[in-house]
């Protein structure tokens, strides 16, 4: 058997690893290529033109603005998101006291899991167009409808909120994943830990912060690089909910409503990969170091 | 494009990682699309059928070649090729096969085909999603349509092609000298309203500044909005109203220098003061919530009664046909003249052939593609097309005969009482980017405090930064 085991190993890794490199390594490589010519995706023929296409992204002051974009998605989505997440997984698994020494959730909270859940499986596009009636600027919209009650004049959402209105979207779709995601790790915390700290009489709130979130901490940093990832992506929904995709003025736009606007609208492809590259490469940068730091704090049971 | 709509049982660090690697990639959908392509080389392209010419067969088209067409399924809808000129290219060539698609995403559809150099032989660049035409014939991928021209008409006795188009059609699909794009529908664009909200009130359609002005304030009484346009997607309905005015003032050249990249084209008297009369239509008629609504939402409002004006074009009586209440009646005016120095007349018209059809210059039946376009050309193709979507053609005296909606004749006499002076521009076509930035300029001046110096100061600013590539 020993003899026969690189062939066999070798056997099958040859498969996937053809497919990772036939469709993921070939097509960044290929970015990478056209990032440096003026292609124009409308027909077969391009120069070269080295740097030129990252010289022009660095004087784009719309690539700035779309950066500055994601900088604070960056900071705020995760940071609300994961705070959500975690009081409610909190709630659904340990708000409802203790019974017989053991921490249970609030009454129904398998009901709130599943309705907490449901956002993540709707797709994004779907969520764009009923968010598009959530914000609607005048009375037809169902959060002006309800400021209406109180005598609120119409307040234009998307025209001078709109990066707020699209970070709630963000928030609203993503916390209950990692709602699930805490509450599975709750779960796997020892009981026995609850029932010491429940028995020295410790109260909810310093259960949550001295017992919970330090045993928690891995998984909030995956959640951390995860919900990251997703403030550089944004683009369906600023397409979908956004004045003038990525407007008024790039006041929502980020860098991929950039890389469609300079690629299939104006038909500069060269320019779009060289966008794409620096997006590509920003984001591996973040999760590399957002995985890196703070690796020392890790608290184990 | 992009989503994340990941399992959540899957979630490691591994697989977070190996996300992040592939969020790059989906972040560059752009560059998976072409990775067929590039090291392709320059593939030499497949070779045209050709044909005999003949009196019958005019440009040589090899009667048993199949010629394929790829039509937008828009406002217009794809009634007018499947019902009118397939038929009819069919009837003619009975050997060959017609091989029709049609798509709401022209670009999406189309580019990696026009990459691979395998196009259709025609196509209608149309929608949102249409490809940049300039880069298109800059890339030598359009067929020259002289020939196409010059040939005889299929029905009309007597005429080449050229001869029986409304004059400036050719024009406008020309690139650096040479007839590249037909434009096919007639459209006029003006103020719309409704003929019943205003017999109802005794209003009439204004002709000088001060008598439009005096109606808003009219309209505003009634707690009707007078004048908006939708700011989320059609911005550009506006700027058309804006750059109008500005030819009213200063002659049409204005708009010639705009196309032509004019130095401080748009630094100019007629623009600033256009952009300034305009910006207080925002200011005072306009309603701020407008800027974050879509053009069929503005568009219902106006059908509700809840708009007084409308900028638009000729199109918009069939796109709304479905929300229209009876008795509405469509009309459309000229936008009012604006000065008493006015160049040109109040009746002044942006009047211009468009929706775009042009033959691929790589495809496997060049000839087969123009043929079709005549067949689109023929008085009977041009009349099928009007009575299918309300909508005038280029073909000239096509609609005689024809019962008219009540907004396209509104729209045929204005085009008559305007006579010479009906005018249009290229630039948004030609520089893609120009027409992104007017959309943002136009947002800022009419619905968020915006100043006619800031408007000319951005365009002015973007346009030095275009490369010149046409010239009109």
């Amino acid at each position: 058997m020993r003899q026969g085991k690189y062939p066999f190993v070798i056997g099958f890794l040859i498969a996937p690893l053809a497919l990772y490199g036939m469709f993921v390594l070939r097509p960044i490589a290929a970015a990478v290529q056209v990032s440096m010519t003026n292609w124009s995706g409308l027909s077969p023929n391009f120069d070269f033109v080295g740097l030129e296409n990252f010289q022009k992204l660095l004087d784009d002051d719309k690539v700035w603005l779309a950066a500055r974009h994601h900088v604070f998605l960056l900071v705020t989505l995760p940071v609300i998101t994961i705070a959500l997440a975690l009081f409610f997984a909190f709630l659904l698994n340990m708000g409802g006291g203790t019974r017989g020494g053991m921490m249970t959730g609030v009454w129904g909270s398998k009901f709130y899991r599943v309705v907490f859940f449901l956002p993540q499986v709707l797709a994004v596009v779907i969520v764009g167009v009923i968010f598009g009636r959530v914000y609607a600027p005048d009375g037809s919209g169902v959060l002006n409808r309800f400021l209406e009650l109180f005598g609120v004049d119409p307040v234009p959402f998307m025209a001078e909120y709109g990066l707020w209105s699209i970070l709630g979207v963000l928030v609203w779709q993503a916390v209950g994943f990692y709602v699930v995601l805490f509450a599975a790790g709750m779960s796997s915390i020892p009981a026995e830990i609850y029932e010491a700290a429940v028995m020295d009489g410790a109260s909810r709130v310093t259960i949550f912060f001295r017992v919970t979130i330090p045993l928690l901490m891995e998984t909030v940093k995956v959640a951390w690089v995860y919900l990251g990832i997703l403030a550089m992506d944004a683009f369906a929904l600023v397409m979908v909910l956004s004045i003038d995709e990525g407007g008024p003025d790039g006041a929502t736009t980020v860098l991929p409503v950039q890389i469609y606007k300079s690629g299939i609208r104006e038909s500069d492809y060269g320019y779009a990969s060289a966008l794409g590259v620096a997006l590509a490469v920003f984001t591996i940068i973040f999760a590399v170091l957002s995985l890196r730091g703070g690796k020392r704090n890790a608290v184990e049971h | 494009m992009s989503n994340h709509t990941d399992s959540p049982s899957e979630l490691s660090r591994r697989s977070v990682l190996r996300r992040t690697a592939a969020v790059g990639l989906l972040a560059t959908p752009a560059a998976g699309l072409l990775s067929a392509c590039v090291g392709g080389g320059t593939e030499e392209p497949s070779t045209s059928a050709t044909g005999t010419k003949s009196a019958e067969n005019p440009l040589g088209v090899a009667t048993e070649t199949p010629v394929e067409v790829v039509i937008f399924d828009g406002g217009l809808g794809t009634k007018y090729a499947t019902d009118v000129h397939i038929p009819s290219y069919k009837a003619k060539f009975p050997k060959s096969e017609v091989k029709y698609s049609s798509t709401q995403e022209v670009s999406t559809a189309l580019q990696p085909r026009f990459a691979s150099n395998t196009p259709p032989d025609m196509v209608n660049n149309a929608g949102s999603k249409l490809m940049d035409q300039g880069k298109l014939v800059e890339a030598g991928q359009v067929a020259d349509l002289s020939d196409l021209f010059a040939a005889p008409s299929l029905d009309i006795a007597g005429k080449t092609v050229g001869e029986t188009l409304i004059p400036g059609t050719i024009e406008q699909g020309t690139f650096n000298g040479k007839p590249y794009v037909l434009n096919y529908a007639y459209t006029v664009f003006g103020l719309w309203y409704s003929g019943k909200l205003f017999k109802d009130n005794g209003w009439t359609a204004p002709t000088t500044w001060a008598d439009f002005t005096a109606l808003l304030e009219k309209m505003k009484a009634k707690g009707i909005t007078p004048y908006s346009y939708a700011g989320a997607n059609a911005a550009y309905y506006q700027y058309l109203v804006i750059l109008t005015t500005a030819a009213k003032i200063g002659g049409a050249d204005v708009l010639k220098a705009i196309d032509n990249l004019e130095p401080n084209a748009w630094k100019n008297d007629a623009v600033k003061q256009a952009a300034t009369l305009w910006g207080e239509i925002g200011a005072k008629y306009g309603n701020k919530a407008h800027l974050g609504l879509k053009h069929t939402e503005v568009q219902l409002q106006q059908n509700q009664y809840k708009v007084g004006f409308y900028p638009s074009g000729s199109w918009l009586e069939n796109e709304q046909s479905k929300d229209t209440p009876a008795g509405f009646d469509y009309q459309v005016a000229a936008i009012p003249g604006a000065t008493a120095s006015d160049k040109l007349p109040a009746t002044g018209l942006y009047a211009a052939a468009g929706e775009m059809y042009f033959v691929a210059s790589k495809g496997g039946n060049v000839q087969g593609g123009k043929e079709y376009l005549r067949h689109m050309l023929s008085k009977a193709g041009a009349k099928g097309f009007t009575e299918l979507t309300k909508s005038l053609t280029v073909v000239t005296g096509a609609a005689e005969g024809l019962t008219l909606s009540p907004g396209l004749t509104s729209a045929n006499a204005a085009l008559t009482a305007a006579g010479a002076a009906n005018f249009s521009f290229r630039w948004d076509a030609w520089y893609k980017n120009l027409d992104d930035e007017c959309r943002a300029a136009t947002n800022e001046l009419m619905f968020q405090g915006g100043t006619a110096d800031k408007f000319c100061d951005r365009m002015q600013a973007a346009a030095d930064k275009t490369e010149k590539k046409f010239s009109r």
